[in-house]
């Protein structure tokens, strides 16, 4: 499959695969399992959870943290860029098409998820998806004919028991300084991209609000000023809380891992988000 | 001369007759009858929304108490309806509330409620006493606590299986302390993990009249305990989660709780289960009348000794985890058995994940002489396995078969399956309801038109050969009501050949066949008493020739003619709204 072009998150494109294929994904150090389907030989899963919960240290290529703390990984593209990019700062690493990176893949001997797994995941027809392509024969929309009540319950009860699931997945999402929280089915976005865009879109209401005070003019688009403004006046990070309840960083685990282990998502304020990433904000700050 | 009866005293016979078959048999004796009825009829049954507008009903039954409305076509429940097809309840309400300010009762399925409809509710009527919203959509928690708040004699809020939108889980305290009439109280549904859990405790306490409760997974198992305690008269009970570390107190604690429960017959619930909890439920089972763990991941050997406590069970829903050995136990044990329900834990898979195969299905058919509904996933089926089935049970009104693979031929001799479902409808003379799966040919058509008489409704997935097949049926199913088909090649002949059937029907769902635009439009054309609804989401269907198959094809008679709340991917073949749009 050929690699899909890389998007920050409000669609500007990235520059080289050069830069992609030599990436490391940076991963997280909890071993939660990956997501794999329920029949998938079990070696395979186990030397999946191996890879993918190998630490890694920093980011790929130039501005590496050797001291292992992780650093914000809007690497490889330029300040202005990353600029533009950050209403809801993201990991880039993240930002890489479908949920199979395809730089692990470049990155030795590891074993990609699988793809008819991603495909039937994407099959299954949660309530709110209606015409999904078939990847395999087998699949078909509707059939067999359970009541989604009934998968989303058997996909709840299979997520505890760590196996793959299907149906739906909320999660609550707050943003600071909203009045009111709102969810989304995880299970609907298969990228973090994806993930992005619908929670900005969700929450544009408030982040115009908060700069109404700067008499900034409606806005119908993402201008580049604009952003400039918004992110100087007030940065925003997306995170999550997982199983373990400790609160994350979103971007840096495989998109499956994320969606297992989120039970909830928060958009903090970048000031505090300096203690999840110090670099980063640093260097957002910087710009100017 | 005349003889009749004062009004008053045919008013009061009638208040005997409560179903609606009768009730409409004695409105059409006469017209003083049709007069006298229709004032006194308080309970109103529409299987279908959009059939007859609510201006029509409310003007034929001034009098109504109780309404009863269905909307999206079944198919909806496997996600072959797009979003926003229809099926508002809004309507209703609005109509409902100037004109039946004393409505009781409002049971809907698989219709579209918004908080503005629920608060609607709790406004417009005051004396409001029982909701039942059966896999609906559309609303949350919000407008939960305004029914909650407003309606100070509800008896029953039913959710069962409705998608709500969990903002809080303090809706339930919404509910006044003057509240003590709730009868029947089922959250399952719900998803959210905070559940106001002291709040039901009080609600629980201080109805003494609860019959029914069904809880749903946020409430631990530590907690059913106490709710049981406060609830011993409960007859349906839905536990929440039924996993715990097992901790002898907790688990005597429990099985204390149950077996003060003397009515209890009915359970459900059993979102992940831990066995070694199982026998907390011992002292109810000798009473237990229907058991629903289609939810719990339990493993037949533990499923059948819960099983074989109960034999006056006659409503068993299972995973096919119970396999063809804990079948085999229920045949034995429970000899009251009626219904049965056997769900995939596995649909997905590529290969069988446990031993369930037709033999289950078999040992029951014989074991259990008083089987009338069956619903069964398997993967494999033998026309040998049908028959003996059709042999043993010539009782059973519903039988649901779905073989997990499309097209899946008898395993043992690569037939198709049509002779054992032939079997099915020969010997079951009153079969309402069926399905079939696997291998089929036009021939099982032919069995199901020459014999299927008392046939109310028909779904078909991935079978036949041609026309003739759905010509059999439509001209052969006396009593048919209800026809969903998908994916089966199915064109335009036969439908144009049985037009008039149609207007026999509720409805008609094809969907993945082979139905011209062109027939359609025919359709809509020719049979005005029909909605002929074109739903494709790609684009519209006159963009491509006529000849070519519509993707979705919904037909149901109705008396309010076509409607107006389409999205746009649902056209009507109504020629005059047709050409307006």
């Amino acid at each position: 499959m050929s690699t899909p072009l890389e998007h920050d998150y409000i669609g500007l494109s990235e520059t080289s695969s050069v830069e992609r294929s030599s990436e490391k994904i940076p991963s997280s150090s909890s071993p939660s399992s990956s997501s794999t389907h329920p029949n998938e030989d079990k070696t395979t899963r186990t030397s999946l959870n191996l890879k993918e919960t190998e630490l890694r240290l920093g980011l790929p290529d130039a501005i590496d943290g050797p001291n292992g703390k992780w650093v914000f990984p809007m690497h490889g593209k330029s300040d202005v860029e990353l600029a533009k990019g950050a209403i809801l700062a993201f990991p880039r690493a993240v930002l890489e098409g479908k949920n199979n990176l395809p730089s692990m893949r470049e990155v030795g001997g590891l074993p990609q998820s699988p793809n008819p797994v991603q495909d039937k995941n994407i099959l299954v027809p949660s309530s709110n998806e209606h015409s999904n392509p078939p990847a395999s024969k087998a699949q078909v929309v509707g059939w067999p004919p359970i009541r989604s009540f009934r998968k989303n319950t058997m996909a709840s009860n299979s997520e505890k028991n760590g196996e793959d699931a299907a149906g739906c997945h909320y999660v609550k999402v707050s943003m600071d300084g909203a009045p009111y929280l709102r969810k989304v089915d995880l299970k609907t976005y298969k990228t973090y991209m994806e993930l992005s865009s619908a929670l900005e879109k969700m929450f544009t209401c408030f982040t115009l609000g908060h700069c109404s005070s700067n008499g900034l003019a409606v806005r119908d688009g993402l201008s580049e000023s604009r952003l400039m403004d918004l992110l100087h006046g007030s940065e925003y990070v997306l995170t999550y809380e997982d199983k373990d309840g400790d609160w994350m960083l979103v971007g840096d685990v495989p998109w499956e891992m994320f969606i297992n282990s989120c039970k909830r998502l928060r958009i903090v304020k970048g000031s505090e988000a300096i203690g999840l990433a110090p670099r980063a904000m640093e260097k957002c700050k910087n710009q100017s | 001369m005349a003889y009749s009866f004062p009004d008053e005293v045919l008013e009061h016979v009638f208040s005997f007759i409560q179903s609606d078959k009768d009730r409409n048999a004695v409105s059409l004796v006469c017209k003083s009858w049709y007069e006298i009825e229709r004032w006194c009829r308080r309970k109103v049954f529409i299987g279908n929304c959009y059939a007859v507008s609510p201006r029509m009903v409310i003007r034929r039954f001034p009098e109504v108490r109780s309404i009863k409305l269905k909307g999206k076509p079944h198919f909806a429940d496997f996600n072959l309806v797009p979003d926003g097809w229809g099926g508002y309840v809004l309507p209703w309400i609005a109509e409902m509330a100037g004109a039946y300010p004393w409505l009781e009762e409002i049971r809907l399925k698989r219709m579209v409620v918004t908080d503005e409809s629920l608060e609607l509710i709790a406004k417009s009527f005051k004396n409001f006493k029982v909701l039942v919203l059966f896999s609906c959509e559309g609303f949350s928690t919000d407008g939960l606590a305004a029914i909650a708040a407003s309606c100070k004699n509800l008896r029953e809020l039913d959710l069962r299986e409705s998608e709500v939108d969990d903002l809080s889980g303090h809706w339930l305290a919404h509910f006044p302390e003057t509240c003590t009439s709730l009868v029947s109280l089922n959250i399952s549904c719900l998803r959210s993990d905070e559940v106001s859990f002291s709040a039901l405790e009080r609600l629980v306490g201080r109805c003494p009249n609860l019959r029914s409760l069904r809880l749903n997974r946020a409430v631990t198992l530590d907690k059913i305990a106490n709710i049981l305690r406060r609830a011993p008269q409960l007859v349906d009970f839905g536990t929440g989660y039924y996993a715990a570390e097992l901790q002898p107190d907790v688990f005597s604690n429990l099985a204390g709780a149950f077996s003060s429960c003397k009515e209890l017959k009915s359970l459900s619930g059993f979102w992940d289960v831990v066995p070694a909890y199982l026998p907390a439920l011992y002292s109810i089972c000798p009473r237990l009348t229907s058991l629903n763990l289609s939810y719990a991941t339990i493993q037949s050997p533990d499923l059948i000794k819960l099983v074989s406590h109960c034999p006056r069970l006659q409503r068993l829903l299972v995973l096919d985890y119970v396999e063809d050995s804990g079948l085999e136990e229920l045949a034995s044990s429970c000899k009251d058995l009626q219904e049965l329900r056997v769900f995939p834990s596995d649909p997905f898979g590529a290969e069988p994940n446990v031993s369930l195969t037709e033999q289950g299905l078999v040992a029951v058919s014989l074991g259990c002489p008083k089987l009338r509904s069956v619903l069964y996933f398997c993967r494999r089926m033998s026309n040998a396995a049908l028959v003996t089935i059709a042999q043993n049970r010539p009782n059973l009104t519903r039988f649901r078969l779905c073989i997990i693979e499309p097209k899946t031929p008898d395993y043992l001799t690569l037939e198709p399956l049509d002779v054992g479902f032939g079997a099915i409808v020969e010997h079951c003379k009153d079969l309402s309801r069926l399905s079939l799966s696997g291998l089929l040919t036009d021939h099982v058509f032919e069995y199901i038109g020459t014999y299927g008489k008392k046939l109310e409704m028909l779904s078909v997935a991935f079978a036949g050969d041609s026309d003739l097949g759905l010509h059999h049926v439509l001209s052969g199913c006396e009593s048919l009501r209800k026809l969903e088909i998908r994916d089966c090649p199915f064109g335009d002949k036969a439908l144009l050949a049985n037009a008039a059937k149609l207007e026999t029907m509720r409805s008609l769902w094809m969907s993945s066949c082979a139905v011209s635009f062109g027939a359609c439009k025919l359709l809509g054309q020719k049979m005005p008493k029909l909605n002929v609804e074109v739903i494709d989401e790609t684009e519209p269907p006159d963009s491509r020739p006529e000849s070519c198959p519509v993707d979705k094809l919904y037909i149901y008679r109705s008396v309010a003619g076509p409607r107006f709340d389409m999205p746009p991917f649902v056209w009507t073949m109504d020629e005059a709204v047709r050409i307006l749009h």
